[in-house]
């Protein structure tokens, strides 16, 4: 196996400039190991070698002659299965998908492209986004590259256990609840959910439109802010994107690095521990705290007391959002159709496929979302749900009045086995808690490795929240801490190793 | 305590087009209720005073100049199509009359 | 269920009717609402489509600012507010027809609210309040193959092209209309009328109801007399043209009285109207289906247009349309009864035009409201889709007016044009219509006719000119009535000075 794999891709981009590889070189390296392991892990839906090859050798091509497109280019990366891409399957881990292929790019895709970033594959989901723990993919689960009998979190499990387990350097991943911080805490690696409208959206599958962001899948935090630099900016296909651009997150990164915190003001959220969070997580927690702290930064507990909402103004406001999205799903211009016996109608086979094509969890969002919106029950459930999200967005403006950023557990447990909460879905959605409340008020949050449980070795993640276009925030510490803590995943603590 | 019954279900499974069967309406109903009494601890909590948000950052007035950019080919629109005619996608019989 | 029809008067002894009218126009914009695909007509199928009209998975919508645009402008012709603050709202349903299975409409906050439009109706004048008028996206197009009819029911299956989804519509509702009476029927004709001239005006829009860029739902409902309470409604839908709106209020009130005098209910529901017949057949019955589910539409931020912008808009209004018609009146000099009835006919933009194309206003009219409005009204069709142009009318009243053409040959040309025969020079040359201008031969036929009546001649070179008529009579005949007659008098009157 080549030690390639075991580098980060900011190493790798030096590397390729200072000509010391190929792109050719590395991108068949990830190749191997994804040979090698994916059998086990189940991170990709689709591998597209030949695509990823011919990629690294355009991108050599243009390092030869010194038109090199960007620092990352020809430094492989996966892309979640909800982010459409062409020539390559979308099936956002639904079999109502299944075999589509887009006919244009998600923007983001065309930026990486256009980058020059090889594309290794598409990484496992749950349905349409929907879970914690990637058992949703109708393509069956991803397992943890720690444990293999242990969940790789969700939706995007896939992202995460592929970089976990250095089948990619990079990933993309998606967020809306939680899916690319709570997978980044249980298989220690870095996940980033951008400020809502940061990073463009065409082309990503929408499960709830108002909380949805793409954002970075890393092994480093200085890698995330390479790849979050490079998919950000104003996209005038996304009405929803910023104008304003968030700037300066690779010099944060840097800048945090060297360790010092002083002048920073960090605020625990009083509201995300205690009853439900695991002990040896608050143990972890706790010492990236006391290091917090040892770097120089102020901390103090801050309160949040609509945070307790979250989670209910989340599930009413995401199925409802959703019901409306997955109504395209409907046989008649792409995806599954089935049909029923007899003569049926195009109601008929509209109902048919979408039984079909359909899981349980993508079902119980839908009817909840269709209950939620219905009339006669609006007022008291979507519109209160969105009363709340004003008070989210009021108790993370006081707070931030107080500090520079929050800090919480990403996650209240360390990844749990396979199959243990599949039946029980409130005790998934407890899953994202802590992370729910940056997607309903649109901040930006990371999660990085605080490190192993003392119970079970598996890893524990910390969560940085920063205000609206701060990102810069979450590099600047995330750095510094990753930095005092020291490496959290290595390839010879996973049950896939070398 | 909001009660969503089997029947209900069974309603809003046709509303969103789903063709549910016996045992998902057994299996799916009673999950259904347990998450809906989850989330309904928050009726009446924020009151008139407080406004919804539908978007998490205030803006306004994002619009497009009526220019035409190039789309699809009809090749590329129905390439993922079930079922194809004259350059058309084909669809069983409407039952419903247009609204 | 067979069903009773009420004679129009009766129904008016007993029951005032309410009306309400519900018009999508779709807007003449280069692009669609929410995506940079041709909003042009006729394409090859599924040619004008994008990932977002399409509704791919992943796609977003842009809002169109001249679609925007144009709702202001139209809001301000119509005499109504501006929101200051309005959003998108899904409303939830499916159908093969659109791509999303929802569409991108305005619910509770239209662009446009509390606005009016007087319109004139046998000299009385009627307020019709408009309650909204809102943005939203058309649909795509289906067309039905198999079963007898090619109409939905019985159809084997369907086929979709998507070029139409996504085309901007303005949706203009007013509320209901009450105390019309025996009336309904014209103020409602009239009101779509005046409407469709406001958006010709505007140029928002080709307002053409034959080919469904202007739709019309009929909302009807009677109420006993003395009675404040409105009835039942029923929504007959597309009602595509002037003279079909007046007979499916007509037929509706007579159907409604029908149910009503047997002491039933009215069922609330969609009603197909049939142009051929003039009457309404059940559709869908209103049920839970249309618990459309709105909400605000999350992938669109809210429209909010500045007061700089709505001014700006205003102050570019084209002039209105009571102004213009007074001020048309003034310049073209027709009497009062003359311009009720070109108001009537909705012959006022077409004798405009008429006349910027250099016909004098009172050609213009005649050939609008004699020859072409014969037409239109023996076809059932508008005068504006009779299928002869003002350009067409003008270009033949310059013929006449340089003694080319008589007024009797004129009408063999618009004879010609109606039944599409080609161009006017086509139909002048094919038809043999130009005037016999040849001195030579016009000479010869005066000459003919003198010699064949000699006591006539006789009796103009005795001074009585008025003698002449017989002679030109004969000459015309002779001619096949292709002679200019000025022209053959001052001959006859040369040759016997």
């Amino acid at each position: 196996m080549s030690d390639l794999i075991l580098k980060s891709a900011a190493e790798l981009a030096d590397s390729l400039a200072a000509g010391e590889t190929t792109s050719v070189e590395l991108t068949q390296a990830h190749l191997d190991r994804i040979a090698a392991v994916d059998g086990d892990v189940h991170a990709f839906l689709h591998i597209d070698a030949e695509g990823a090859l011919s990629q690294a050798a355009a991108s050599d091509a243009r390092r030869a002659n010194g038109d090199a497109l960007h620092a990352l280019d020809g430094v492989p990366i996966a892309v979640k299965d909800v982010l459409t891409t062409t020539g390559l399957p979308t099936t956002c881990g639904s079999k109502i998908l299944e075999g589509w292929v887009p006919p244009y790019d998600a923007t983001v895709v065309k930026k990486i492209k256009n980058a020059g970033l090889p594309i290794l594959g598409k990484t496992n989901m749950d349905e349409f986004a929907m879970g914690s723990s990637t058992e949703h993919s109708a393509y069956g689960p991803t397992k943890n590259p720690w444990k293999l009998d242990r969940i790789p979190g969700g939706s995007g499990g896939g992202s995460a256990a592929a970089v976990a387990a250095f089948e990619a350097p990079l990933a993309l991943g998606t967020d809306t609840g939680g899916s690319i911080r709570q997978p980044g805490a249980v298989t220690g690696t870095v996940g980033v959910k951008p400020t809502y409208g940061s990073v463009s959206r065409y082309g990503l599958v929408a499960l709830a439109n108002s909380l949805d962001q793409v954002g970075p899948v890393t092994r480093t935090v200085l890698d995330s802010a390479l790849l979050h630099e490079l998919i950000g900016g104003h996209d005038p296909l996304d009405s929803t994107s910023t104008t304003t651009p968030v700037t300066g997150l690779v010099d944060a990164a840097r800048a945090g690095l060297t360790g010092d915190l002083k002048g920073v003001k960090v605020g625990v959220i009083k509201e995300l521990a205690g009853e439900g969070w695991a002990p040896d997580v608050m143990a972890k927690f706790n010492e990236s705290v006391d290091i917090l702290t040892k770097l120089g930064a102020d901390v103090v507990e801050v309160s949040t007391p609509s945070f307790q909402h979250a989670m209910a103004a989340y599930y009413l406001i995401l199925p409802a959002e959703c019901s409306s999205n997955l109504a395209k799903f409907d046989a008649m211009r792409y995806g599954l159709r089935v049909t029923p016996d007899g003569d049926p109608s195009a109601e008929d086979v509209m109902k048919a496929s979408r039984d079909a094509g359909f899981g349980d969890e993508v079902k119980r969002r839908i009817i909840l979302g269709t209950y939620a919106l219905s009339s006669g029950y609006y007022d008291a459930y979507y519109g209160q749900a969105q009363k709340i999200r004003t008070l989210i967005i009021e108790d993370f403006k006081k707070a931030f009045e107080q500090v520079d950023v929050l800090v919480s557990p990403t996650s209240p447990s360390t990844a749990f086995p396979l199959g243990a909460k599949l039946d029980d879905p409130l005790a998934m959605y407890m899953q994202d808690l802590a992370t729910i409340p940056a997607n309903l008020a649109g901040t930006p949050g990371i999660s990085i490795p605080a490190g192993v449980s003392d119970v079970d070795g598996l890893p524990v993640g910390v969560q940085l929240l920063a205000p609206v276009l701060e990102d810069a925030r979450l590099y600047r510490v995330g750095a510094a801490l990753e930095a005092a803590i020291g490496p959290v995943l290595s390839i010879d603590k996973l049950e896939v190793a070398r | 305590m909001p009660e969503i019954t089997r029947d209900e279900v069974a309603h809003l499974a046709d509303l969103a087009r789903i063709d549910l069967s016996d045992a998902e309406l057994d299996h799916l109903a009673p999950q259904l209720q347990v998450i809906l009494e989850s989330v309904a601890s928050i009726q009446g909590l924020a009151g008139d005073d407080v406004p919804a948000t539908s978007h998490p950052l205030p803006m306004t007035n994002v619009f497009r100049e009526d220019v035409v950019v190039p789309g699809l080919t009809p090749e590329q629109a129905l390439s993922g199509a079930p079922a194809v005619e004259d350059q058309r996608f084909s669809v069983p019989r409407i039952l419903g009359d247009e609204q | 269920m067979t069903e009773t029809l009420v004679p129009f008067d009766e129904v008016l002894e007993r029951y005032d009717p309410a009306f309400g009218l519900e018009v999508h126009v779709e807007l003449n914009t280069n692009t669609k609402m929410f995506c940079g695909c041709p909003a042009t007509f006729g394409g090859e199928p599924n040619s004008q489509v994008c990932p977002t009209c399409l509704g791919l998975p992943g796609s977003m919508p842009v809002v169109n600012a001249k679609a925007v645009e144009s709702a202001i402008r139209i809001g301000l012709a119509l005499n109504g507010s501006i929101a200051e603050w309005c959003r998108f709202a899904r409303k939830n349903y499916f159908y093969p027809d659109m791509p999303k299975n929802f569409q991108t409409s305005q619910y509770d906050e239209p662009i446009v609210y509390d606005g009016y439009l007087d319109v004139e109706v046998e000299g009385e004048t009627f307020r019709v309040d408009i309650e909204r008028a809102h943005m939203e996206e058309d649909t795509g197009k289906t067309t039905h193959i198999g079963g007898a009819t090619g109409r939905i029911h019985g159809a084997d299956y369907s086929l979709v092209d998507y070029n139409r989804a996504g085309i901007p519509l303005i949706e203009i509702v007013t509320r209901p209309i009450l105390g019309a009476g025996a009336k309904a029927p014209l103020v409602a004709k009239a009101y779509v009328a005046a409407l469709r001239e406001i958006l010709l005006g505007l140029g928002v829009s080709d307002v053409r109801m034959d080919q469904g860029s202007m739709r019309c739902d009929v909302n009807l409902s009677l109420s006993p007399k003395d009675s404040d309470k409105l009835g039942t409604r029923t929504e007959t839908k597309n009602v595509n043209s002037l003279r079909s709106v007046e007979r499916a209020v007509r037929f509706e009130m007579s159907r409604h009285a029908g149910i009503l005098d047997a002491g039933e209910a009215i069922f609330q529901e969609t009603r197909h109207f049939h142009e051929d017949t003039g009457t309404t057949s059940a559709g869908r019955p209103k049920s839970d289906a249309d618990d459309y589910r709105y909400f605000p539409e999350p992938d669109l931020v809210p429209v909010a247009p500045s007061r700089e912008w709505v001014e700006e808009l205003r102050a570019s209004l084209p002039e209105r349309t009571a102004d213009k018609r007074a001020r048309l009146q003034v310049e073209w000099g027709y009497s009062d009864l003359e311009m009720r009835d070109v108001w009537a006919a909705g012959a006022l933009s077409l004798i405009e035009a008429t006349v910027a194309e250099g016909a004098s206003a009172q050609a213009a009219r005649k050939w609008w409201m004699a020859e072409l409005s014969r037409s239109a009204n023996d076809r059932g069709v508008e005068l504006a889709e009779v299928g002869v142009t003002p350009v067409q009318v003008a270009e033949v009243q310059k013929l006449v007016d340089t003694g080319s053409l008589t007024d009797k040959l004129a009408r063999q040309v618009f004879e010609g044009l109606l039944a599409g025969e080609g161009t006017v020079a086509e139909i002048v040359d094919a038809r043999g219509l130009a005037v016999v201008s040849d001195e030579g031969a016009l000479g010869s036929a005066v000459d003919d006719a003198i010699a064949a009546q000699p006591a006539v001649a006789e009796k103009i070179r005795g001074g009585n000119q008025a003698a002449a008529g017989a002679l030109i009579g004969a000459v015309m005949k002779a001619t096949g009535g292709k002679a200019d007659a000025k022209r053959v008098r001052e001959l006859i009157l040369e040759k016997l000075a």
